[in-house]
């Protein structure tokens, strides 16, 4: 049976309601790659039988990218349209599949007037696992393989989550383990506060390549992102590296769909 | 010297720092007010312990032990020290030797023995400072920004406090000399010297001191009084100069730290009223009239200069110790860019100071300003494009400065008021503006991976 997603539209025109708003984001609604990472997102939750809408057309860059290169006006130009959009709906609770989508949305949107429960994807496939909605199958490709977590600075630093990201992972019976610099102390990718838009300034070295250096420490196989920008850097990292055969790099999102069975 | 003159010249001296201290201290609280107001008393109980884990518990700092533990080591000194500096106050006014001991009886001696070891123990944190400053090659602090008086000014402070220590010693070595000779009895002259005290730490010094007589005794005992408390002294006037000052601001800082998460970045309410009046609906609405005489909205959005920033990132500035914690973890500057967050902190404190001075020299007014700022004359544009938001620095401080918010903020003057950017900032501004998205795909294509997974499924 083909997968739908229906949009808030939809619903309301049907007069039907739902438990949870997915925020796609403009990177998981555009970019080839992390479109991979939405749809994995989406499978998740249909397997888990989560009612769930997007806003399709409707939803609008939050102004992330905007805000922090500066420009608040054009951020809370997107910040009122979306709020006005998300409360005509009445929408209740979001899951994001973007940390800088997720940050904005709990920590800047609820002075301008939009108020809602906002999750990260990651936190929300954890308590899918947790609450046995969500079954990995046995034999999982990923057991035993050693996988390590790079963690958003938007998640970890800005909202102090390092756990749920790793308890998810937790399911998939790896070998999980830690780069030196971790949690707290995580590197950037190198993307962040509009970078990715932008060519960097001049240095002596790109930022995701000294990550990607922190990886190759810790002899990981699979890179595990919560970030579509993140994920998008670290793929670069790993072939400046000339290690795109042997490291993958993967959404949580995408690994937990894998691991059951649902790609 | 009869005891009046000693008693005279002490006051003097300890008069005049307080004053210098003081009037410093005066000036410091103007330039932070420079800075706009910002209302950061909620949550008082939590802003306590903050200030207890942060400040007084050193937390951050021991995330790097070798520093951390070291650093603990001076901090707890300077403050149990700090109990003896009452009693040399009270000697040094009163012309008595050793006030407290008769008070205290045994309890002195345990005192004065703690102060040794915990004198012994700033010695050779100091030390092992200064060999991590001058010799090892560790690179924070051998920044381009630590150069010149930076990087002097650490090292003053710390010699001197070698210095404050061993003259600590070498009074207590002194007076352990004159104890025995009076108590064997032969010690000639009438003296001041009374038994009390232990010196487990001191007696080590007693060799290099023994062969002197009676006066060199004494001269030894009193030249280490005065020097250790004039160095002391010294040290009050000079450290709000210094970026030693976190000594004192750290408290404050970290009460008036910033409790929301460090990924949340403040939205500005100058912009929301403007953007309100927009969705209103009504294009021809007059803008709101203040109610009563309630002050017009700064005309400028962003920080350009010292002015633009709030009084707490200006108290920032003067209580950053200039560790360069932020700098080592910050993905830009480690990866050979400009920025170094530290040194947004120096440059804020040196305008800071610059524009006190001119407003001083003006007769306390700043008028049409001196023609430079902030931003441009001590920050470059290529410093605050390089910044990746990414909160390591927020995340590093010790004493809870964002150094961060400055970098923003100074995004916002770039943009806001000159509208400067580089030209793909522009271009993702165009798209977020035209087609929702940073990048120029049209909003109907949102649902294209939703179609995907139909047909993939």
């Amino acid at each position: 049976m083909a997968l739908t997603v229906p949009t808030l539209a939809e619903m309301n025109a049907r007069g039907e309601s739902t438990e949870v708003l997915f925020w796609v984001g403009c990177a998981g609604s555009f970019d080839d790659r992390a479109k991979r990472i939405t749809k994995a997102i989406a499978r998740i939750l249909h397997a888990a039988d989560v009612p769930f809408a997007v806003l399709g057309a409707e939803e609008s860059c939050t102004g992330d990218p905007a805000k922090r290169a500066g420009n608040e006006f054009l951020f809370q130009m997107q910040a009122a349209q979306n709020i006005a959009v998300l409360n005509g709906y009445g929408v209740k609770r979001i899951v994001t599949g973007c940390p800088h989508c997720f940050n904005i949305l709990k920590n800047e949107y609820p002075e301008l007037g939009g108020e809602y429960e906002v999750l990260h994807h990651t936190q929300f496939i954890q308590q899918l696992i947790d609450d046995g909605r969500l079954r990995i199958a046995d034999g999982n490709p990923f057991k035993g393989r050693r996988i390590t977590f790079h963690d958003p600075c938007y998640l970890g630093r800005g909202n102090g989550e390092y756990e749920a990201p790793r308890a998810a992972l937790q399911a998939l019976d790896a070998d999980l383990v830690e780069m030196r610099r971790c949690k707290s102390k995580g590197l950037c990718c190198g993307a962040g506060g509009a970078q990715m838009f932008k060519d960097a300034e001049k240095g002596n070295r790109e930022v995701n390549h000294e990550r990607t250096d922190d990886v190759l420490e810790t002899g990981a196989k699979v890179i595990a992102t919560g970030c579509p920008f993140c994920n998008t850097m670290m793929t670069d990292g790993v072939k400046n590296a000339e290690k795109e055969g042997e490291i993958d790099v993967k959404d949580i999102a995408e690994l937990i769909a894998e691991a059951a069975d649902l790609l | 010297m009869p005891h009046f003159i000693g008693q005279l010249a002490f006051a003097l001296l300890l008069g005049t720092a307080v004053f210098l201290f003081a009037r410093r201290i005066g000036t410091i609280r103007r330039n932070i007010k420079l800075g706009r107001d910002i209302d950061l008393t909620d949550r008082s109980g939590e802003r306590w312990a903050t200030m207890a884990r942060v400040a007084l518990g050193q937390s951050k700092m021991v995330v790097r032990p070798v520093a951390g533990v070291m650093h603990i080591l001076i901090y707890v000194g300077f403050i149990l020290i700090n109990i003896e500096v009452l009693e040399i106050l009270f000697d040094g006014l009163f012309g008595t030797h050793r006030v407290f001991a008769p008070y205290l009886g045994g309890l002195y001696n345990v005192m004065i023995g703690a102060f040794e070891w915990l004198a012994l123990g700033v010695l050779v944190a100091c030390v092992v400072f200064l060999v991590r400053r001058n010799v090892l090659p560790i690179a924070r602090f051998r920044s381009p920004e630590m150069e010149g008086w930076p990087k002097n000014d650490a090292n003053i402070i710390l010699v001197v406090e070698v210095l404050l220590m061993f003259a600590l010693l070498s009074m207590n070595a002194a007076d352990a000399i004159a104890q025995s000779r009076i108590a064997l009895g032969i010690w000639d002259n009438a003296h001041h010297y009374i038994a009390a005290g232990s010196f487990p730490v001191s007696q080590w010094l007693v060799p290099l001191y023994a062969g002197l007589s009676d006066a060199g005794i004494v001269a030894v005992e009193r030249g280490a009084w005065w020097f250790h408390i004039a160095g002391i002294l010294a040290f009050l006037v000079y450290v709000p100069y210094s970026k030693h000052f976190h000594i004192f601001l750290a408290f404050p800082n970290t009460w008036y730290s910033d409790l929301t998460p460090s990924g949340r970045l403040d939205n500005m309410a100058a912009v929301k009223k403007e953007v309100d009046l927009m969705m209103s609906g009504d294009p021809f609405a007059a803008p709101a009239e203040p109610a009563g005489d309630a002050p017009a909205e700064p005309a400028r959005f962003g920080a350009k200069d010292v002015q633009d920033l709030t009084w707490k990132q200006l108290m920032e500035a003067y209580s950053c110790t200039e560790c360069g914690r932020c700098t080592s973890v910050c993905p830009a500057n480690t990866t050979g860019k400009l920025l170094s967050p530290r040194k947004v902190m120096m440059d804020t404190r040196d305008r800071v100071e610059e524009v006190g001075r001119a407003i001083d020299a003006a007769g306390g007014s700043w008028g049409q300003g001196d023609g430079k700022a902030l931003l441009g004359d001590y920050i470059s544009e290529e410093e605050l494009w390089a910044c990746t938001s990414c909160q390591a620095c927020v995340d590093a401080c010790p004493v809870n400065i964002n150094p961060m918010g400055i970098i923003l903020d100074m995004r916002r003057s770039l943009i806001m008021e000159d509208s400067q950017a580089p030209e793909a900032i522009t271009s993702m501004f165009n798209n977020v503006e035209n087609n929702g998205a940073p990048w120029a795909f049209p909003a109907t294509d949102r649902g294209k991976w939703a179609d995907e997974l139909a047909s993939e499924s």
